[in-house]
């Protein structure tokens, strides 16, 4: 069972970061996203560094919905859906391992990429590695309540913007959380526990609801 | 002996029985909505002005039963979700996509006639307090499962799917529910549905109960004619197929 699911895990990273894969779209979106923001603010030094944190999580979280679509989309296509849907290994395990490769794929570049992009804010040392890490547990949980979307379109033929409106009403308390926490851990230490602890709670809780709606929207798709 | 056939509730799931059984039903729960809600009105147009808000309150009559409905419709909802998934009970998707546009209409007029209220009482139209940030949540659910709905071709494919989704999504109901508990905001604490009994006054809380009774009877009718519709709309569907079958 485990080398299967490292086997799955293999294979989604290796056809997502060699050609035509697209992990690196995320990132520029991402980059295009903070760029685009001190132009429609203007550029006011003190305004951006305050609200900083906020572009760089709203930024992270719509560039963690780009890719969505295709998790399953490419599978369902070319067939080897099919053939994860007979195989032994149960289907919420394989939507796991789908789900963390892609996150590894295109969530965990946004986390490395916010510190720099950061910079471009006047952000300061502190508040960046504040959002950094509050995002290193907000995007896994981000993609996996988006593996859920993802489930429920691959039998879709056109879904694309579809995924993103199903899944931005979920990922509200992540970023609720997620941004109370950052905001805490830089001015007020005395709230970060609550918030830290209910964004931990939130990722645990995405890690299993996530798979577990994934696998039965998977099945639905290809019975009916 | 013939035993006498007795009606069960699991006759309701039979189509034809179900069209039999609304056609007549449909106008009696509309007089019934329409009765209750003029004399709802009545009453509430007849109660004195409130201590801080005048006249003001009687926004109230529509604010708070498309609140309570929009929670009550998704709730509904839900169980016609579990009904697709685990019975397989054929009219339960036909409920489930018949009530949400109903569902998400009430979520509106909740929001809108919230902010009319609360512009006059609290001088502004928005504020991002637990409750009304909920309730939008909720909209944007509405939105998104009638979106599903409509990208799928298969009816029976769509029903599963959006099933999942909206079981998915009833978490929101509670936190709606208890949001007021949880954050303290501007929007006030429950009133009418408490552990230690209602604590609004009989004079505001009557009208407001036939008002919701009304509302309720409302969504019910146009609910079954919604649900005619679409049990029309698959008919149709299923026999242009047939046709398109037999000529080719």
């Amino acid at each position: 069972m485990t080398r299967a699911f490292f086997a799955i895990l293999r294979r989604d990273l290796a056809l997502a970061l060699r050609a035509g894969g697209g992990a690196g779209i995320g990132v520029i979106f991402f980059l295009a996203l903070v760029m685009v923001v001190p132009l429609a603010i203007g550029p006011d030094q003190k305004l951006l560094s305050q609200i900083g944190p906020a572009i760089l999580w709203i930024g992270a979280l719509l560039a963690s919905l780009l890719g969505l679509d295709r998790v399953f989309g490419a599978d369902a296509e070319d067939g080897s859906l099919d053939l994860l849907l007979l195989a032994p290994l149960p289907l919420e395990i394989i939507a796991f391992a789908k789900a963390l490769a892609h996150w590894l794929a295109t969530g965990l570049p946004l986390v490395i990429a916010t510190p720099l992009l950061g910079l471009l804010l006047g952000v300061e040392m502190k508040a960046l590695g504040a959002t950094a890490l509050m995002l290193l547990i907000g995007t896994p949980a981000i993609a996996f309540l988006g593996s859920i979307g993802a489930g429920l379109a691959a039998s879709l033929p056109r879904s694309g913007l579809l995924i993103a409106v199903l899944i931005v009403p979920f990922t509200i308390p992540v970023l609720i959380f997620g941004t109370a926490a950052t905001a805490a851990a830089v001015a007020e230490a005395s709230l970060f526990g609550t918030a830290f602890k209910l964004l931990c709670a939130l990722a645990l809780f995405s890690f299993v609801i996530g798979p577990v709606a994934a696998a039965a929207a998977l099945r639905i798709g290809r019975s009916a | 002996m013939p035993r006498t056939p007795r009606m069960k509730v699991s006759d309701l799931a039979n189509p034809n029985r179900f069209l039999r059984l609304s056609r007549w039903m449909i106008p009696l729960f509309a007089v019934a909505a329409l009765a209750l809600l003029a004399y709802g009105f009545y009453l509430g147009f007849q109660a004195p002005p409130e201590r801080d808000q005048g006249y003001m309150f009687r926004i109230m009559f529509v604010h708070v039963p498309s609140a309570w409905l929009a929670l009550g419709v998704y709730t509904m909802m839900a169980c016609a979700a579990l009904g697709t998934l685990v019975w397989r009970h054929p009219l339960s998707d036909v409920a489930q996509k018949a009530a949400a546009p109903l569902g998400a209409a009430f979520a509106l007029i909740c929001l809108v006639t919230g902010s009319i209220w609360g512009y006059p009482t609290w001088g502004t139209f928005w504020e991002w307090d637990g409750r009304l940030t909920s309730m939008l949540v909720l909209f944007l659910i509405y939105l998104g499962i009638i979106a599903l709905w409509r990208a799928f071709d298969e009816p029976l494919q769509a029903a599963k799917a959006v099933a999942i989704l909206t079981l998915v999504g009833f978490i929101n109901i509670p936190i709606v529910k208890f949001s007021v508990d949880w954050w303290s905001g501007l929007h006030q604490k429950a009133s009418v549905f408490r552990l230690d009994g209602p604590t609004m006054h009989p004079v505001y809380l009557h009208p407001l109960l036939i008002c919701a009774l009304g509302f309720s009877f409302l969504f019910g009718a146009m609910l079954m004619l919604a649900m005619r519709t679409e049990i029309a709309r698959r008919r149709v569907r299923t026999l242009t197929l047939f046709a398109a079958r037999e000529a080719s």
